[in-house]
């Protein structure tokens, strides 16, 4: 088991004849992820590496493949629609990306997304992967093993970080999700515990959060409630000034709110493990598990 | 992004908000002409990117134009929280009846535009959240609808009792949503609001932040940007497409990714470092980049040692190494150099290195440790 993806999922690829999509495209298909189609305008018709047709349209391509996961690698002004095209379409897993996006698109995608019913990962997420079966995104696959972990993340690198130490020191994960580092996103912390949760091959979850919101606060008493697994968290940003967005747009502590000492305030309070340095993670997982 | 309180303004005004007579000087003979123009009495205000200009000193009332004349020789040229103001706001000042608070976020928790308005305005509104949150209501908006009459009527009568008053509120309301997703931005806010003894309703004080993700596609509010009131190093690292942030430390950070650059910073914390910067190279890596990186970190007098932590994902890590050897080869370095390269490409990557003279680790904690060690000897 797992969540989100695994050997069923069949994947769309939007914007498949860009740099970073044509890439990542490859990519993904090495890894054994079954990739059904690729979108991008005008070029409907082709072939992508001779094998993936091309279509015009997200609804051209999911009644032609049945493709049940759309990964966006379009640029920040066309990202809103093609997530709401994918939506539209009854694409039901949405990972976008995409670097960038305004967070007033935002505002209105993600009500959008939630009426039809579809689960939307990211914007500026690294995607995710189930080590073994499928990888969505631009997850290293060699840094993955497959394993009783469940990651979750708002960061790209500080994950790849955390899994590489884990599966060098033999801990494989089940999923690893990136949830991206923007104010809105379309998947939280929660949401991805609570797959956890429900998913037996996980036994213990590893999170890393960073400055900025309350996401990782609502986690944590969530941990403490709802959950029975154990998770180890760390959060990045406590030298971080405030007022400066680091980096991600999400990343910014706002007047005295969303400081790393009140995100890890909350952690310690649900009695979960603390990472102080992104290497703790090995003997603080390995102890839970 | 952050306008400046004129350039707010001069925003809300095109959208029809009721705002006092004013204009920009950059002397005090222009300020005095001003003072002229409008009539006495003014509010000469320094335009800086800080709060608490008031306290500062940078806020004054004149009743003469000479008096203009004289608050801005003392204005302009000040030093506010280490930003020096080049330009006063000359403005009408307006006679206070009331004050109020009228501002819309983008808000994380509900995911939509959320108004927040007081009848305790003019003073900073974090403040009336922490003791008096009950002064506060908040009103999220669905961006689908805007922001529709009848929702900017509650507030307007949550803030007045007068009818008049509060349609005058509610339609300066209409008019700041509207700025507020046309200039793109992420924070929009009147304080004060006021009321004026004959019954007025005038916005005095007007402050906008762009969210920076909207500058490609707004090209005009681009325009508005002041890079004299930015750190110079961060204006040329914005111009190399790179993410930096200057903070007072010793120790000079390139890192790819934000999450793992916050986590180097931090660890150079945890081991009795301080880190001299956030620096994020961003995925796709160039060599021209790690160049532009080191010339940016090395301008940077305190720093006494660079650390460089590179997970290859997307990030080539060969292209970080070229980088590197390009870079001290035109510019040798007078600092020691800490380089943690794992990932994509990272046996040519090291071999790269090598051949150039210089070590390279695997191993973040090792990394930073080294680099922590060396700055802080350096320092001693």
């Amino acid at each position: 088991m797992s969540i989100f993806i695994d050997n069923t999922t069949t994947l769309l690829v939007q914007g498949i004849t860009g740099r970073d999509g044509s890439f990542h495209a490859k990519q993904m298909m090495e890894y054994g992820t079954t990739v059904v189609g690729g979108v991008t305008p005008g070029k409907g018709g082709q072939k992508f590496e001779e094998t993936v047709p091309i279509f015009n349209t997200v609804a051209q391509a999911v009644a032609a493949t049945g493709a049940n996961t759309s990964v966006i690698y379009v640029p920040p002004p066309f990202a809103a629609d093609a997530m709401m095209e994918a939506a539209a379409a009854g694409i039901k897993l949405i990972v976008c990306i995409t670097e960038g996006v305004p967070v007033l698109d935002m505002t209105k995608v993600y009500p959008y997304v939630k009426e039809m019913g579809a689960r939307l990962l990211g914007p500026n997420c690294p995607g995710l992967i189930t080590p073994g079966q499928s990888k969505v995104g631009i997850i290293p696959g060699r840094i993955c093993a497959p394993g009783p972990v469940g990651v979750v993340s708002r960061s790209g690198t500080l994950t790849y970080e955390i899994v590489n130490l884990l599966t060098k020191a033999g801990i494989g994960q089940s999923t690893c999700v990136g949830i991206g580092g923007d104010p809105i996103n379309g998947t939280n912390f929660i949401d991805a515990l609570a797959a956890f949760e429900a998913d037996p091959q996980t036994t213990v979850v590893a999170m890393m959060g960073e400055i900025g919101g309350t996401d990782e606060q609502e986690a944590a008493e969530f941990v403490r409630t709802k959950m029975s697994k154990p998770v180890v968290g760390f959060i990045a940003g406590q030298t971080a000034p405030p007022g400066r967005r680091m980096g991600h747009a999400g990343a910014i502590i706002s007047g005295s709110a969303g400081t790393a000492a009140e995100k890890i305030e909350a952690f310690e309070k649900a009695g979960m493990g603390i990472a102080k340095r992104p290497m703790d993670f090995v003997e603080l997982v390995k102890a839970r598990l | 992004m952050n306008l400046h309180e004129y350039q707010a303004k001069e925003i809300l005004r095109r959208h029809g908000v009721p705002i006092p007579d004013g204009d920009i000087a950059t002397t005090p003979d222009a300020a005095e002409a001003l003072a002229v123009k409008y009539g006495v009495p003014v509010m000469v205000k320094a335009q800086v990117h800080v709060g608490g200009r008031g306290k500062a000193g940078g806020v004054k009332y004149c009743a003469t134009p000479a008096a203009a004349k004289e608050k801005a020789t003392a204005i302009l040229g000040m030093d506010i929280k280490g930003l020096t103001v080049l330009k006063v706001l000359v403005t009408v000042a307006e006679d206070i009846g009331s004050e109020a608070y009228v501002g819309i976020i983008v808000d994380r928790a509900t995911k939509k535009p959320v108004f927040m308005v007081s009848a305790a305005g003019g003073i900073d509104i974090e403040e009336v959240a922490a003791t008096t949150p009950e002064k506060i209501k908040y009103h999220p908006v669905d961006p689908r609808y805007g922001l529709r009459t009848f929702e900017a009527m509650e507030m307007g009568f949550f803030l007045y009792e007068d009818v008049k008053q509060a349609r005058a509120a509610a339609k300066i309301m209409q008019q700041l949503y509207s700025a507020f997703i046309e200039s793109g931005c992420s924070l929009a806010e009147i304080n004060p609001l006021v009321v004026t003894p004959t019954g007025t309703v005038v916005a005095v004080d007007g402050k906008m932040v762009i969210d920076d993700n909207e500058l490609d596609r707004l090209p005009a509010i681009e325009a508005l940007r002041d890079e004299s009131s930015e750190e110079a190093s961060e204006v040329e690292a914005r111009k190399a497409n790179l993410t930096f942030i200057k903070l007072d430390g010793n120790v000079g950070c390139v890192v790819n990714g934000a999450g793992l650059a916050m986590a180097t910073m931090d660890l150079v914390k945890y081991y009795g470092g301080d880190p001299a910067n956030f620096l994020d190279i961003g995925g796709s890596s160039n060599p021209e980049k790690v160049v532009n990186a080191l010339r940016i970190i090395t301008a940077d007098k305190n720093v006494k040692a660079i650390l460089f932590n590179i997970f290859g994902g997307i990030t080539r890590t060969d292209d970080v190494a070229n980088g590197i050897v390009t870079a001290t080869k035109a510019n040798p370095l007078t600092v020691p150099i800490v380089i943690r390269l794992t990932g994509t490409n990272e046996e040519v990557a090291m071999k790269i290195l090598t051949e150039n003279g210089f070590s390279a680790s695997s191993d973040m904690d090792e990394a930073v440790q080294k680099a922590v060690a060396l700055a802080t000897g350096a320092a001693a």
